[in-house]
């Protein structure tokens, strides 16, 4: 590959994994990131499960853009994307068994996380393979950082785990409000508060 | 030759072909993971039932059950597998689930382990939805370690609030009231029925 083509791909993947990151610029596929991650290591495997959907539907939507009709390419990206739940959904329950069990509902509720479709709609369907699929595991990478670190905020504060692990011992009186819903949203908001912030910083730093 | 059909006709070809071949994607990944799925699962039963049923047993559990139903089980009447555990001849007891019908959101699913004694080897929670935190300490193995031993006779079975010897949890009466009912109703159906639960095959 020439310096610019890979200069192009690392720009693709920038701009999914950070700038346009599905969570915490684009606020997509809000109910998998709320509903799993009570703690880090379901954030994990959400955002695993998702990268493998995400570049396998990224792939197969940009290897196909060319013979779908416009007026039914959603029909058909539909399709597309739900074989591909169910292969990983088939995959992750005969391989990591354990896994499947606690992730449970929420694979095949990967079908309808807006993430996916809006990656075919808005990246697979008009650029080429080799950058569908750079989009495809950037955005995945970005999902799973952001449930990575909402799961390890709410795990610490709800539960005083980390990974399973404990923490502070058992002096530590736990937040349970983080593990339990509402804590979803709040430590969401948190996040992109200190997102936000943080680019701030940033363009502040830049135009200095 | 697919650039010279109408519009109508090339809509419908793009969508049974991308149907088709998702379909065959799947029926492939089916035939390579179902086998292992099925032994995934057989894993994890055989693992619980090594946790709950009586230590020593050299037969195989989980091919070795009768079907009941009754309504202290569960209320639905649904049929409820026993899994049967024995060394040699003898039978040492039996695996089963109960279901609490009254947990604080939803069913409780419990698992408990019967000696031939009529004393309860273990509890464990098999699934439930109580609020983590509060009513969901039911599948701490401290508490459910008070169970270990008990026959109909030797504990009064009631939550310490309703005068009998099983501690609650501060902020959850419901949770434990429920599985400590349903492990009563459990135990009571075995003792009952024994004979019908570790009847002999073909006997």
């Amino acid at each position: 590959m020439s310096d610019q083509a890979v200069s192009e791909q690392r720009k693709v993947f920038t701009d999914a994994f950070w700038v346009n990151n599905p969570i915490f610029a684009q606020m997509l596929g809000m109910c998998p990131t709320l509903a799993v991650t009570t703690n880090a290591i379901n954030g994990v495997g959400m955002g695993l499960a998702t990268v493998g959907v995400l570049v396998g539907s990224n792939v197969a939507i940009a290897t196909i853009r060319n013979v779908i009709p416009a007026e039914v390419r959603i029909p058909a990206y539909v399709v597309v994307i739900a074989a591909f739940v169910t292969i990983i959904d088939l995959s992750m329950n005969a391989f990591v068994h354990d896994l499947h069990k606690v992730l449970g509902i929420f694979i095949p509720l990967i079908v309808v996380n807006c993430i996916i479709l809006g990656r075919a709609e808005a990246f697979a369907s008009k650029n080429t393979v080799l950058s569908s699929l750079v989009d495809g595991v950037a955005s995945g990478l970005g999902f799973t950082l952001a449930l990575v670190l909402l799961g390890s905020l709410r795990e610490i504060l709800g539960s005083g785990h980390w990974f399973g692990m404990d923490l502070f011992g058992s002096s530590y009186h736990p937040m349970l409000v983080f593990v339990l819903p509402p804590g979803a949203f709040l430590v969401l908001g948190l996040i992109l508060a200190g997102v936000r912030w943080y680019e701030q910083q940033r363009k502040a730093v830049k135009q200095a | 030759m697919i650039n010279n059909m109408p519009d109508y006709i090339k809509m419908g070809w793009v969508l049974m072909v991308t149907g088709a071949v998702a379909t065959a994607l799947l029926a492939g990944t089916d035939q390579l993971t179902s086998t292992r799925i099925a032994e995934a699962k057989r894993q994890e039963t055989l693992s619980m039932l090594a946790q709950v049923l009586p230590p020593g047993f050299d037969n195989e559990p989980d091919r070795d059950t009768v079907t009941l139903s009754d309504p202290r089980l569960n209320r639905k009447n649904t049929p409820v597998v026993f899994y049967r555990a024995a060394r040699g001849d003898d039978y040492l007891g039996a695996a089963f689930v109960v279901t609490a019908p009254d947990g604080y959101s939803g069913e409780i699913s419990i698992m408990i382990a019967v000696r031939t004694d009529g004393r309860l080897q273990s509890v464990q929670v098999v699934t439930h939805k109580e609020t983590p935190g509060l009513g969901d300490k039911i599948s701490d193995p401290a508490w459910l370690g008070r169970f270990a031993g008990q026959s109909l006779t030797s504990s009064r079975w009631a939550v310490k609030k309703d005068g009998g010897d099983f501690d609650q949890f501060a902020g959850a009466t419901i949770s434990p009231r429920a599985v400590v009912n349903a492990v009563k109703r459990g135990l009571g159906f075995f003792v009952e029925n024994q004979q019908q639960v570790l009847a002999r095959r073909g006997s």
